[in-house]
């Protein structure tokens, strides 16, 4: 009896093989909206280096409705990041609770910058 | 099998994706804020102006910026592998020095500040 | 015992006929709380001799029947005819080559586990005359990892062993990692000749398919995880603090 193995051919549909795999890459993406966002505020540390009237310009260019877009996304994604994030630590740090005092973490650091900050 | 020097990106990648899951969302609230109009109190002119010249505010911009911004390149160019792109070391090289560039473009301005 | 219709379509393969594989679809009325395995089986025996396959237990434990059931990696023997509507696709486990109708090649992986060196390598000799003793608090630590049953579901699930065909895998690293939680064991660096390298535990991205569709709870992205950052922790140390390195 003579073998001949076959070899599927591998493509990129595995993506929308499963709603698993299209969540993988959401999660994924996420890095292009946070890596956005921080390469915007490059920018803006830029502006500020150079002067009130250039960080007045930077707030202007914050206000303009492709930003506004960009924001809602950024947060949504950011948000998406954080949370996979946080629901993936046990299976790295398997420590009892260890999920629950991210989130805990994470509310009251937000809180308190947002406390300062506004 | 040799062990790999992974670790030496696949670390910064973690401690960033730690911190942005910790920071980015408030943040990008505070500037989404400063988007629709309402400029918090934290963006305006002299608030930040001081923030950056103080050098913990400088180091702490540094290390957000940084940690951030590599993540998120790691993360790409992992991605980019699993959606079929085969040169992996060109993106990755590509990607990383972006990456220190953009922060050491970050770290002049603070200098400045 | 009622009856219901049953339509599966499964992929043949002939290696000495066929250029191709193609489907195959059979019809027949069977047990409602009946398994596809229990399907496949009634076909060979009364339909088609011809229909290849591996089983062995039927119940979940040897790992021998492992297929894609439509799309997804299941056990044969674990996937109930009543959480299926409509006609059943039946395929190879995704990711190995197909050896004829539902048998894969399984070399890649079976070179993987021996890789990893799934024994005991001792870190001492047991006490004299008696054997190991292990409180329950060490057997806790790496219990999990041992209910692995070899059954490739999870390389069947991994997007990065299909995309990467010398990816370690996620069954073979978490064994390895099951030996290194051994408190009788020792083998660790040689094991992280492996687990550590560029195809071990470094391909994962973290997709966590494996351990979704792992039949025993095993958790291998957990353990792949764990091999990351104890890897990690080992290469920033040997490099920031070299005085530490043993000598070799």
């Amino acid at each position: 009896m003579s073998r001949a193995p076959y070899e599927r051919p591998i493509t990129s549909e595995w993506i929308f093989r499963h709603p698993r795999y299209l969540r993988y890459m959401v999660r994924e993406f996420s890095c292009l909206f946070i890596g956005g966002w921080t390469l915007l505020m490059v920018w803006g540390l830029h502006q500020l280096s150079q002067g009130p009237a250039a960080w007045a310009a930077f707030l202007e260019l914050l206000r303009s409705p492709a930003s506004v877009v960009f924001h809602l996304l950024a947060l949504a994604f950011a948000l998406y990041h954080s949370t996979t994030w946080f629901n993936l630590t046990p299976k790295a740090l398997p420590v009892p609770f260890i999920a629950e005092a991210h989130y805990a973490g994470w509310a009251a650091l937000s809180v308190v910058i947002l406390a300062l900050a506004l | 099998m040799a062990r790999s020097n992974k670790p030496i990106v696949w670390g910064p990648f973690a401690a960033g994706g730690t911190l942005t899951a910790f920071l980015t969302p408030v943040l990008v609230l505070l500037t989404l804020l400063a988007a629709l109009g309402h400029v918090p109190e934290a963006l305006a002119y002299e608030s930040m102006r001081a923030f950056a010249s103080h050098w913990l505010g400088k180091l702490a911009l540094a290390g957000v910026i940084g940690l951030s911004l590599w993540s998120a390149a790691h993360r790409l160019r992992i991605t980019l592998y699993d959606l079929g792109v085969r040169a992996d070391a060109l993106v990755a090289a590509l990607l990383y020095a972006a990456t220190l560039a953009c922060t050491a473009l970050a770290i002049y301005d603070l200098l400045k500040l | 015992m009622s009856e219901r219709a049953v339509e599966l379509e499964v992929l043949r393969y002939n290696p000495e006929t066929d250029k191709e594989p193609h489907f195959q679809r059979y019809a027949l009325s069977c047990p409602e709380e009946w398994v596809v395995l229990d399907v496949l089986n009634k076909i060979k025996e009364s339909v088609d001799p011809t229909l290849s396959y591996r089983w062995s237990c039927h119940m979940a434990v040897c790992g021998s029947c492992g297929m894609m059931i439509n799309g997804e990696p299941k056990l044969a023997c674990k996937a109930f005819l009543r959480d299926y509507r409509g006609t059943i696709r039946v395929e190879p486990l995704r990711h190995f080559p197909i050896e004829r109708d539902l048998v894969t090649v399984i070399d890649d992986f079976v070179a993987k586990l021996a890789r990893v060196k799934p024994y005991l390598i001792p870190k001492e000799p047991p006490p004299e005359g008696a054997e190991y003793r292990q409180t329950p608090a060490q057997l806790k630590r790496y219990k999990q990892f041992t209910l692995c049953i070899n059954c490739m579901l999870c390389y069947a699930a991994c997007p990065e062993y299909g995309l990467i065909p010398k990816y370690l895998g996620p069954a073979a690293i978490a064994l390895g990692h099951r030996w290194n939680l051994d408190s009788r064991d020792g083998g660790r660096e040689a094991r992280q000749e492996e687990l550590a390298a560029t195809e071990g535990a470094w391909e994962c991205s973290f997709v966590g398919a494996c351990s979704e569709v792992c039949p025993e709870h095993v958790d291998p992205a957990g353990a792949i995880q764990r091999v990351k950052i104890e890897s990690t922790v080992d290469w920033y140390r040997a490099h920031l603090m070299p005085w530490t390195n043993e000598e070799k």
